[in-house]
């Protein structure tokens, strides 16, 4: 297994009337993609932006490298925040031309062009961007100074599923260049297909962590039955059985389906709309804190 | 429609009155300006005109002319100086009234030529004597004054808004997490305006110079410096005030707290001559009187370079301590 590249040790973070933060450790092994995962207000964001050296702690510490956060951290980090704005008035090659001047060493601007799919638009102003190309470029400023870890903040909230799909890909191909990526999202699909461990965050506080196939395997026993909750019975909701309402649905969780059906039958539950599946992230929250992740 | 006008009208005092910072300021700034302005206008009806009076006998007070009012007359004992001051609209008029009445006024001034008429109204047998020396036309006097007040205006408000609204987007966020410190940031911020701001104002001298007529009589050489150095020092100022601050009301208001008092006290239009002790040596607090009074002395005047070394200093002093201390209180995000 390899050294932990980043540690994250007892991290608090406390605003006046609220704390953001509350006693979080971790650590990110390199070459690996890490994904905190949790609602809007988790603490995601601070956690991270922490971690990237942008915010200071209340308490607690990050070492990169076994070294407190300082100025190798900041040479060798690549971040894509949640909102950026880029300068007026800037093509897309002269933005990541002034960013790959900051840094003492990394991509070319060709390199950086071409890593992003971005050479048709290194000619355009920033601001004609669409949200996609936005992000790409963002990703390739993240990029400038080839980075070996690589902070990802929501990068594709507020995408449309294309897009959003064109970024896994670019992520991907990232990834597989054995960078550390840490990533912040909401969205299960991406933190399935992209992470290698995930710590799922909820008021401030981690309450499960691990490989996303490991914590499925560790919460849950095998199926999940779900139902609509304007057909199951109000007397049902009594039977002894695993139940979560998630949003217009009813879930169930079970080991024994044969035995689940058979209480639901009995209870006269209709099963028109049954739909069997295996569980993922987004039921693993709701399992955690009985919240949906994207309430 | 009035309930969308009230929720919109009620959502924004909020914000008004949320924003601590700017609340005081909004509140500081008026109380300031009112007890400024009472201290500098208090007293009896302002003057109009400054005139330098030659005499210390007491019946010479008794001249007609010495009771008009809305002229203030000031004693002055050193005739040459007062001559010169009289050459370089410092002074209106230079007056000796013993009999007969002597007088000496600049013929290209606006307002010696309406306080020559007050006193030939008063004494049409006063004398007429020539300014010695060059006389200087009043354009030429506030040609240095205009291109001062131009760049006053583009180094404070060009530097403490574009840096307020790249804190406000996010840019300044995204800089930090880049190895770029608030040193080297805020450098660039004061090379590229100090560029954008010589440029500007090589392009006006040169643009209207000749139209007005205008020759400097020292160093070019000399004029470029005390430009480079009034407008680092103004530049650094306005960082000051945008260095940590995110709201534009905030911003504004403070930039407008320095630009007035420079504007009224720093000689863009008039010389302070005769003004109470105490507001010419407040003036002299402004980066702007000690460019414009190097400029002067070096366009006008033909001023070497050990004549205007002190205001060279003090620009040069100011421009290194207000971008320390920029630096120092400079913050990428607000927290």
């Amino acid at each position: 297994m390899s050294e932990p590249l980043l540690e994250v040790r007892e991290l608090r973070k406390s605003y006046a009337a609220v704390t953001a933060v509350d006693g979080v450790s971790f650590a990110v092994r390199s070459g690996t993609c890490f994904g905190l995962l949790g609602p809007n207000g988790a603490g995601k964001t601070t956690t991270i932006e922490i971690m990237e050296g942008i915010l200071a702690a209340t308490s607690g510490e990050v070492r990169y490298r076994g070294e407190p956060l300082g100025r190798r951290s900041r040479e060798e980090s690549g971040i894509l925040f949640q909102k950026t704005a880029l300068q007026d008035f800037l093509t897309v090659r002269q933005s990541l031309t002034m960013f790959r001047h900051l840094y003492a060493s990394g991509h070319s601007v060709d390199e950086l062009v071409r890593m992003s799919s971005l050479e048709k638009l290194q000619q355009r102003d920033t601001r004609k961007l669409s949200g996609g190309q936005q992000q790409r470029l963002l990703l390739a400023i993240a990029l400038a100074n080839d980075p070996s870890v690589l902070f990802l903040d929501e990068p594709t909230t507020g995408l449309d599923p294309q897009a959003r799909r064109n970024f896994w890909e670019l992520v991907q191909s990232i990834k597989a260049s054995r960078k550390t990526i840490i990533l912040t999202t909401h969205y299960m699909e991406e933190a399935e297909l992209l992470c290698d461990e995930i710590a799922i965050m909820d008021g401030g506080r981690i309450i499960a962590q691990g490989g996303p196939q490991e914590l499925l395997r560790k919460h849950f026993a095998e199926v999940l039955l779900e139902l609509p909750k304007q057909e199951f019975p109000a007397g049902a909701r009594e039977l002894p059985l695993r139940l979560f309402e998630a949003g217009e649905r009813v879930e169930i969780t079970t080991d024994d389906l044969d035995g689940t059906l058979r209480v639901l039958m009995d209870a006269r539950v209709p099963l028109t709309n049954l739909r069997i599946r295996p569980p993922n992230l987004e039921d693993l929250f709701l399992e955690l804190t009985g919240k949906e992740l994207r309430a | 429609m009035i309930k969308r006008l009230l929720a919109v009208w009620h959502a924004r005092n909020l914000e008004f009155v949320r924003d601590r910072n700017t609340l005081i300021f909004t509140l500081v700034v008026p109380i300031a300006l009112v007890v400024g302005m009472s201290f500098v206008f208090s007293g009896p009806e302002r003057p109009l005109f400054k005139v330098g009076v030659l005499s210390t006998h007491s019946a010479a007070a008794q001249h007609p002319f010495l009771h008009e009012r809305y002229v203030e007359f000031v004693p002055v004992t050193d005739r040459a100086d007062a001559i010169y001051k009289v050459g370089r609209h410092q002074l209106d008029l230079l007056f000796a009234p013993q009999s007969p009445a002597h007088y000496w006024v600049n013929a290209d001034s606006p307002k010696g030529y309406i306080v020559e008429k007050l006193l030939l109204s008063e004494d049409h047998t006063a004398v007429r004597e020539p300014v010695t020396g060059t006389a200087v036309r009043y354009v030429d006097w506030l040609f240095p004054g205009v291109l001062g007040m131009n760049m006053m205006f583009s180094c404070l408000f060009g530097v403490g808004y574009v840096v307020l609204r790249y804190r406000k987007s996010g840019f300044l966020k995204r800089l930090h997490a880049t190895p770029l410190t608030p040193f080297e940031f805020l450098s660039a911020q004061v090379l590229s305006r100090l560029t954008l701001v010589l440029f500007v104002t090589v392009i006006l001298y040169c643009g209207v110079g000749p139209i007005i007529h205008f020759h400097a009589r020292g160093s070019i050489v000399l004029v470029g410096l005390i430009a480079i150095l009034g407008a680092l020092s103004m530049i650094a100022l306005g960082l000051t005030i945008a260095a940590r601050f995110s709201s534009e009301e905030l911003v504004g208001g403070a930039l407008n707290l320095m630009t007035w008092p420079m504007m009224l006290l720093s000689g863009i239009w008039y010389s302070l001559e005769g003004s109470p002790r105490w507001v010419q040596l407040l003036a002299q607090i402004f980066p702007l009187t000690h460019m414009l009074n190097a400029a002067r002395a070096v366009m006008i005047d033909g001023a070497g370079i050990s004549q205007v070394a002190a205001d060279l200093a003090y620009l040069a002093l100011t421009a290194v301590a207000f971008l320390a201390f920029g630096a120092w209180s400079f913050r990428w995000q607000v927290d």
